[in-house]
């Protein structure tokens, strides 16, 4: 592909704004071909990319075979995803060489259904963070604010979406790690069931969390895009065998009637009351468009990022076990001895924030103190599920904010991780219990963006993304772009 | 057999703890190969390299095979099991965590009998096996032929394997011995393990402590590792226990550790004490679901079960009409079963006589040659041959030794060897005759002593024949017509 093609490097504006849907009917019609479109956007990436550092590696576009549902959309993934003969970092020292040789179950299928690759994104290292600002690749701006984080851990992808680098990304969800950046930079994220999309060759962070999702404009990318990530996979004993439903088709429907549970405990004085307000804003366009509301009991949100910050430290402790220098990645130099070899290559290898959690989870699963921690924290979590379950009887999903605030400022919580922690205290319930969760643009607070956090019953995607919808036929929230990303085309 | 005898005044407690290897032909969690022998890494997929990303998949030929074992020992096979993972770093574990079953292992319980002594001595025990799980075995560190470095295969990473834990049930190396031994013989019988101990298919670890006879309370144990045949495994509990007991009688005392035994000096070396040993933080491995059986699928298992040691022993004896002893032994493998059932496979053969032949040549062949029976010169077919030749008296046992060396030794068709050597035997009553006649006539004197009381003569006359036969006459029949001239006329 050469970019000489097209006489605008910036892009044209009506195809970096422009839903999937109506890129596809333009390169049907003819009116743009595959190889323009990436270009445009490989050309974008070079001109803005700079200022954000959402990307940690480039790709050179391959012409999609076929004609699939995604060919010729341009993508980015989240640097935890393995496309064979693509660097694959985790934005960690310690895969900072690495290539993957095989290819994620997620790559496959977007390859498969046409979808182009152009980079590797940004994020915080091994998943681990809020802020993006844990990378051993330096942190990401946020499009709408380069003073302020895009969230984290898939704060790149985030970022690039929101830049209009491209029309979606991929991301990953653990604690909320596509939903707190979606919201931060104005764009829509979903983070499906537990079980929804594969893991294989989704580098592990905390296994029993840890989901693949889309960050994209809409909700109606979102379907488009989840549709051809979703399903069942051999490789994967924990992906879900049961039929993936046509998300695009479920669109349509009226939310006429459908019941809303708002659950109470988090409109508290920890929210930011002008977030609130957006949120309540939002809730009252569900309500126009015909839904009814319903006060819901969700008690636990403390007792869950307490659970969380135990159980998946613990997986992490052990999923990260085999960063040891012997087979691949990051070694240090000259070890004395194997013991120096595990400490050294660890030290130096991991950043301070995936030490700090290594060594939490270590702890909690310590002979002693396994009961204490990790086994309480299993039980709470328990509750948690069951505390949704009980919910899901009152209503059909349930509605609240992402954050408790808007993006923070960048090192806001350099010297203080446990206060970045609650950042993610209503995403994490969500993960606890494997629920589908959504992230979807719902105004700004001091031109900062805002999200709504929309909730569904286990592999309840299709009428989630649904009512994401009918909201996006009412606001053009997620339609607005960061003035850095509408200057490049002015 | 062993003559050891545990120190007056002390009992020893023995718990094993044994590991089979699986013979499925892939991995426990991924598609690689589990074939021995392979170049270092040929057999290692991105799954047993523990890729950045990569997921198990549990492989259900290892949860049949795991719960055979179980159905044959009586055992409960657990409707819900499940993994957790065992951390610990080592160059030849490639994930830094070891995936197993802890708190609820496949199969719970079960036992196995065992018999010690022989004859009038024989004694049965009924050892209690305490839980067998599935785990995955690790791969190799190479120390040899890498100028100083250490080299990792892992080839062997992810084989799937089954531990089996005894309860501390057994008194002696020789009960001890026995136990492994039929676990050794039922995973074979099963055809879920090849029971190759040189290759580690097979490996067991002992638990040892020992106390003052009559004591109930366990006394310290030390667990002796990977230990490669049954001879060592003999060898290194009555070490162990000779070491304890001098520890014990001379003010000393049993640590708690992991020793090693070693074949060349005879002799355990510690490995580690329990206060270096690791805490292994297991916890429930989040990337597999429990497995889950229902009763339709164990009832299909059970009804794969082949006859087992026992029952066929039991068999032995009653259709053919072994003793305890010889039924025991032609059990003891399944090779020696299937070869002894080759043997008389053939219509009117002589069980008895075919069990002889094997405890008897059959194993002193291969002792000699130092194989197993599945690699005996002398196949089944070729036995049986011979004992039918015995059999309708055209060999006695002497000569179809000869003709067993010669198929050993050169091999060929018994009736050719017996025509080439000229090994039949006479039973000709004619000629027989014939040779008794000449004897009784060339030896006028020892006649007349005979017939005048002296009995012990007759074996004089025996071996006159016989040396007249150049040891070929039937001896029962020398024996009849000799009595019939001598005491007859």
């Amino acid at each position: 592909m050469s970019s000489n093609q097209h006489a605008r490097p910036d892009g044209d504006a009506t195809i970096v704004n422009a839903s999937i849907p109506e890129l596809r009917r333009r390169l049907d019609a003819g009116e743009l071909g595959a190889a323009e479109l990436a270009n445009q956007f490989a050309d974008r990436i070079e001109a803005l990319d700079p200022k954000l550092n959402s990307l940690i590696s480039r790709v050179d576009p391959v012409a999609p075979a076929g004609e699939g549902a995604l060919a010729g959309i341009p993508y980015v993934h989240k640097d935890i995803f393995c496309a064979k003969g693509t660097r694959t970092t985790c934005a960690s020292r310690m895969l900072a060489d690495w290539v993957a040789p095989y290819d994620a179950t997620v790559h496959e299928r977007l390859s498969g259904a046409g979808a182009v690759l152009l980079g590797k994104a940004n994020m915080d290292e091994f998943a681990m963070g809020s802020s993006n600002e844990n990378s051993h690749f330096g942190a990401v701006a946020n499009p709408w604010d380069e003073s302020a984080v895009p969230g984290g851990s898939s704060g790149g992808s985030a970022a690039a979406v929101a830049a209009r680098l491209v029309p979606f990304a991929t991301g990953t969800d653990t604690g909320g790690s596509i939903r707190q950046p979606a919201a931060y930079c104005g764009v829509t994220g979903i983070k499906p069931t537990y079980g929804r999309v594969s893991r294989y060759g989704m580098i592990a962070y905390a296994s029993s969390f840890d989901q693949g999702g889309v960050i994209a404009k809409s909700a109606e990318d979102c379907a488009v895009v989840l549709g051809e990530m979703a399903g069942f996979d051999g490789r994967d004993s924990t992906s879900a065998d049961r039929e993936v439903p046509d998300y695009v088709a479920a669109l349509g429907e009226s939310i006429a009637g459908l019941r809303v549970g708002i659950p109470k405990q988090w409109f508290s004085d920890a929210l930011d009351p002008a977030v609130g307000d957006a949120v309540t804003a939002a809730i009252d366009e569900l309500r126009a468009a015909g839904a009814e509301t319903v006060e819901i009991d969700l008690p636990d949100a403390d007792i869950a990022l307490a659970a969380y910050y135990l159980l998946a430290p613990a997986e992490a402790s052990s999923n990260l076990s085999r960063f040891d220098g012997v087979r691949f990645g990051y070694r240090c130099e000259e070890p004395r001895d194997l013991q120096d070899l595990y400490e050294r290559t660890r030290s130096e290898g991991f950043g301070a924030e995936v030490k700090r959690r290594i060594l939490v989870g270590t702890y909690a699963l310590s002979a002693g103190y396994y009961d204490a921690f990790y086994r309480r924290a299993q039980k709470a979590r328990r509750l948690v599920t069951d505390h949704f379950h009980r919910a899901f009887e009152q209503c059909d999903v349930i509605a609240g904010p992402v954050t408790p605030t808007p993006a923070f400022d960048r090192g806001a919580h350099a010297s203080d991780p446990a206060k970045m922690y609650l950042e993610d205290i209503f995403t994490i319930p969500v993960n606890l219990a494997g629920l589908p969760g959504m992230s979807v643009p719902a105004g700004f607070v001091g031109g900062r963006p805002v999200g709504l956090q929309l909730i569904g019953r286990h592999f309840d995607e299709a009428r989630l993304m649904n009512v994401a919808h009918q909201y996006q036929q009412r606001v053009d929230w997620h339609t607005r772009m960061p003035p850095l990303a509408d200057d490049a085309n002015q | 057999m062993s003559d050891y005898a545990i120190p007056s005044g002390w009992e020893a407690v023995i718990g094993l703890e044994i590991h089979a290897q699986l013979a499925t032909r892939s991995k426990i969690f991924s598609g690689a190969s589990t074939a021995f022998g392979a170049e270092p890494n040929a057999q290692a997929c991105a799954v047993d390299l523990g890729l950045p990303g990569v997921l198990p998949v549990l492989n259900e030929g290892a949860v049949r095979m795991a719960s055979l074992f179980g159905l044959a020992i009586d055992a409960d096979i657990s409707r819900v099991s499940s993994f957790d993972r065992k951390n610990y770093f080592y160059p030849d574990l490639p994930k830094g965590y070891q995936t197993t079953q802890l708190a609820r292992p496949i199969v719970v319980g079960g036992h196995v009998t065992i018999t010690t002594g022989e004859g009038k001595k024989a004694k049965e025990h009924t050892i209690d096996v305490t839980r067998a799980h599935l785990e995955e075995d690790a791969g190799k560190s190479l120390h040899e032929d890498f100028h100083g470095m250490t080299g990792i295969d892992l080839n062997r990473a992810g084989t799937p394997l089954i531990e089996i834990v005894s309860e501390p049930d057994m008194r002696s190396p020789e009960q001890a011995v026995a136990y492994a031994r039929k676990i050794h013989a039922i995973v074979q019988y099963l055809g879920i393990c090849d029971g190759n101990m040189q290759e580690g298919s097979f490996r067991v670890d002992a638990n040892i402590s020992v106390r003052p006879e009559g004591d109930e309370a366990f006394g310290t144990r030390t667990e002796i590792k990977n230990v490669n045949s049954f001879r060592f495994l003999q060898r290194a509990i009555e070490f162990e226990i000779e070491r304890q007991v001098d520890l014990l009688e001379t003010g000393g005392e049993v640590v708690q550790a992991t020793r090693l035994y070693d074949p060349d000096r005879d002799e355990t070396r510690l490995m580690r004490t329990k206060e270096e040993a690791d805490d292994y933080r297991y916890f429930p491995c989040p990337d597999l679901l429990p497995v889950v059986l229902d009763d339709a699928t164990i009832e299909s298992w059970r009804a794969e079960l082949p006859e087992l040691p026992d029952a066929k022993a039991e068999r032995y004896q009653s259709e053919y009409g072994l003793s305890a002893y010889d039924a025991g032994v032609l059990t003891s493998s399944r090779a020696t079963a299937e070869y002894f059932e080759a043997v008389i496979a053939r219509e009117g053969s002589d069980a008895k006589l075919a069990a002889n032949w094997v405890m008897g040549e059959v194993a002193a062949l291969l002792n000699r040659l130092e194989v197993e029976i599945d690699a005996c010169p002398v196949p089944a077919d070729k036995l049986a041959d011979l004992l039918e030749r015995v059999s309708d008296g055209t060999l006695s046992n002497k000569l179809g030794r000869e003709v067993f060396e010669a198929l050993a030794g050169e091999g060929g068709a018994v009736d050719a060897i017996i025509e080439a050597r000229g090994l039949k035997q006479i039973s000709d009553p004619a000629a027989i005759q014939a040779m008794v006649d000449e004897v009784i006539e060339a030896n006028p004197g020892q006649v007349e002593a005979y017939r005048g009381g002296k009995d012990k003569l007759f074996g004089f006359f025996v071996g006159q024949v016989m040396k007249a036969a150049k040891g070929k006459a039937n001896p029962k029949a020398v024996n009849d017509v000799l009595k019939r001239r001598l005491d007859g006329e």
